[in-house]
């Protein structure tokens, strides 16, 4: 969830289109270059959202189809601005050059692929508490978390969300409730989490990570995957789990980047202030009930995301 | 408006107890009969219910032809397909009345994969004194009977039977978004997300694809059917909306695959506007033919546009449902809300013209004067038979007593299905799980 009370001061919104018009007396190159970083900031948040609403969309046997389309549409479409600039490039060649730690956003890629995570020998298993956790707390958690990162995501997933484990929304052979029960089982250490269901134990190493990234080579364009009604879910691009790395908490402000860019809406000191003011989740957030099937999902990977 | 908007007053507003509302319970469909005298809703749970007009009456003048449950039956209930390991929803995705010719009525129910036809009919009176049956039904020992006797018809309770006639499956691969009647009677078509199938009233086994988009290769798909309705008049046209934002009209005189449109409605895209949204928002939404066919209505996420049939490179006209969530694009985007499908009806005479908004608000514009009004369908702020207040959103600057924020705007609460009386101003809006029944101040 998006820390409350940061709001920002006036000052602060020189990078915002909006406000940079005859009042703010900014130099140009340097106003130039905070929005272009800015900007490339909320282009890289947005791709992440889209990545993981549409890497969701895949889990299910039958998804929405017009929505994920228009998804994969603004997944298109970023990517063709940042091959234009040249950001999405240097992301694929990052990659290439193995320079892609465990990330932690890689839990999406755990989401959407059939990782048998009792296979991998586990090395520091910790449980992990997630009842009675503000959620803006654990998902400070998850994300600090460093080596354990992807199945500790994993298991603050399982409990939150019940639906995960509902075969109704699963691809079908794809269960991740039971990869969690063996491995309750299998390590000694964590027997007297069992006695709460909602502590989880998982245990993971970096080798886990390591191996599907190499083992997935897959391009750019599969992630766009095919919206065939079948069963199996294509593992995800490692490329693009790498953009995943920099994701910025502020993406809540690109609302006002990424709409009022090439625009100029013209809005007085006040309503600048108030839309700033705007963007805080309370609004927003409270309807997080109205998609009540994808959107618990969606809520947890916020809170990935936006940690 | 010919009418202010706050001569509304509301006549009906219940359904079920808020209290108890489930998820199965929300309102997914309404809609009037051809002579408005019926008015019908679906839900998720797979129910239809249908309202009939009270007849008005003298004594009562106020009133005026309220609307009272007149059947409920279960008209889809959830299946599973075992060859995919699929749930099928029972919810009903839209309802179509066909015209009235007898004394039944008939309409088509859809859900995600299948349509049906239901007859709905009265009856009062029972047949009596049959021969070989006894009052239950039993067959009577036939040694016991010794004379003849004539049957006879004696008046009962009005009992309303609703009975599937039709029951149209397996035809679709995707989720049908809209099904049409067509002004032939005998023809309606279903639409999903990529393909168009037109069926005879009569034949349960086969219809025919006249449109479908799928590509070869489905990773190449970035556009889909979104919505379709017939011509009122001319059987032969109808026009389907897309993802992008465009509308086709087809003809089918013209081939027996309509793939190729006769006419191709799109706005240009506005350079000044443009964001990474500006696709999804130009998704449309809902597709409408006005009475008399002269024009189009579509709404996508923030505007509902008119289109005359014989301009297509711009819409005549262009409604700001709610411009204010404008700059929210990004936070709709990410908690799903700016995938929701908006709907959109005429009134009977085609001059105004009416969406749905959040916060259970929603719009209506008159099209001769350009007037618009926002008006909210709840318990909270409207009791029965009490006039509608207009409501405000406040954009920015200092907000004003009775106008609300748009930052307090709830949501969750949101009007997608609405429809107007063919002949009056009546209204039925559908808000989550409650229905309100809108009409006209009666002087």
């Amino acid at each position: 969830m998006f820390p409350k009370g940061t709001k920002r001061k006036f000052s602060d919104s020189g990078e915002e289109p909006v406000s940079s018009g005859d009042q703010v007396p900014v130099a140009p190159s340097v106003a130039a270059r905070t929005l272009t970083s800015s900007y490339s900031l909320q282009r890289q948040a947005l791709l992440d959202m889209s990545l993981i609403k549409l890497q969701l969309c895949h889990m299910l046997v039958e998804p929405n189809l017009c929505r994920s389309v228009l998804i994969a549409n603004t997944v298109r479409q970023i990517q063709e601005e940042m091959t234009q600039d040249g950001t999405w490039q240097i992301m694929t060649q990052a990659l290439a050059a193995a320079q892609c730690p465990t990330d932690r956003l890689v839990a999406t890629e755990v989401l959407c692929r059939q990782t048998d995570a009792a296979a991998q020998a586990g090395q520091s298993p910790k449980p992990f508490s997630v009842v009675g956790l503000e959620e803006g707390y654990h998902a400070e958690e998850v994300v600090m978390e460093g080596d354990v990162e992807t199945e500790v995501t994993m298991s603050t997933l399982s409990p939150v969300s019940p639906q995960l484990s509902s075969a109704s929304y699963l691809a079908g052979p794809f269960g991740m409730g039971p990869c969690w029960e063996e491995e309750d089982e299998e390590d000694g250490e964590c027997e007297e989490d069992e006695e709460e269901d909602s502590e989880e134990c998982v245990s993971e190493g970096e080798e886990g990570d390591r191996d599907h990234l190499s083992a997935d080579s897959r391009t750019g364009e599969q992630v766009f995957g095919t919206f065939e009604i079948k069963h199996p879910v294509p593992p995800p691009d490692p490329a693009l789990e790498e953009l995943f790395s920099d994701v910025d908490p502020s993406y809540y402000d690109l609302d006002t980047v990424l709409t009022g860019m090439q625009s100029a809406p013209k809005m007085g000191p006040y309503d600048l202030l108030e839309s700033l003011s705007s963007h805080g989740p309370t609004a927003l957030s409270s309807s997080s009930s109205c998609r009540s099937d994808l959107n618990e999902l969606d809520h947890i990977m916020e809170i990935i995301v936006g940690s | 408006m010919e009418e202010e908007s706050d001569t509304r007053k509301i006549n009906n507003s219940f359904l079920r107890d808020h209290n108890y509302a489930t998820e199965a319970d929300i309102i997914s469909t309404v809609e009037f009969n051809s002579s408005g005298e019926l008015l019908a809703t679906g839900d998720k749970g797979g129910r239809v219910v249908v309202f009939q007009r009270e007849q008005e009456s003298k004594s009562q003048p106020q009133r005026r032809g309220e609307y009272n449950v007149y059947s409920t039956f279960q008209s889809h209930e959830p299946e599973f397909d075992y060859l995919k390991s699929l749930e099928i929803e029972e919810k009903i995705n839209k309802i179509k009345w066909l015209p009235q010719q007898n004394a039944a009525y008939f309409l088509l129910s859809t859900n995600d994969k299948t349509v049906k036809l239901w007859k709905i009919s009265e009856r009062d009176k029972r047949p009596e004194g049959y021969n070989l049956k006894d009052d239950d039904g039993r067959i009577r020992d036939p040694s016991t009977i010794t004379s003849l006797r004539v049957p006879v018809l004696q008046p009962m309770d009005l009992m309303v039977e609703a009975t599937a006639r039709r029951v149209f499956s397996n035809a679709h691969t995707y989720h049908i978004n809209s099904i049409s009647v067509n002004s032939d009677l005998q023809t309606y078509i279903s639409t999903d997300d990529l393909r168009v199938n037109l069926w005879n009233l009569e034949i349960t086994d086969r219809s025919f694809n006249i449109v479908d988009i799928k590509p070869a290769n489905m990773e190449e798909l970035t556009e889909v059917i979104t919505s379709a309705e017939f011509h009122p008049q001319q059987c032969h046209t109808f026009a389907y909306s897309s993802s992008k934002g465009s509308i086709r009209l087809c003809d089918m005189r013209e081939a027996a695959l309509c793939d190729k449109h006769c006419k191709y409605f799109e706005e240009p895209e506005d350079p000044s506007t443009r964001s990474f949204f500006s696709e999804i928002i130009s998704s449309i939404s809902d597709v409408k033919f006005s009475h008399n066919g002269r024009y189009l209505m579509t709404r996508d996420y923030l505007t509902v546009k008119v289109w005359d049939l014989q301009m297509e490179n711009k819409p005549l006209e262009t409604y700001q449902v709610h411009d204010y969530l404008r700059g929210k694009l990004c936070s709709l985007y990410e908690n799903d809300c700016i995938f929701d499908k908006f709907e959109c009806v005429w009134n009977g005479s085609d001059s105004v013209i009416m969406t749905g908004s959040y916060n259970n608000f929603f719009r209506m514009f008159d099209r001769n004067t350009k007037r618009d009004v926002t008006l909210e369908a709840s318990r909270e702020n409207s009791k029965p038979r009490a006039i509608l207040k207009p409501r405000k959103v406040c954009v920015g600057g200092k907000r004003r007593k009775d106008e609300i924020s748009v930052d307090s705007l709830d949501f969750s609460k949101k009007i997608l299905h609405t429809t107007w009386h063919p002949h009056e101003n009546i209204i039925a809006v559908a808000a989550t799980n409650n229905l309100y029944i809108f009409q006209d101040k009666i002087n």
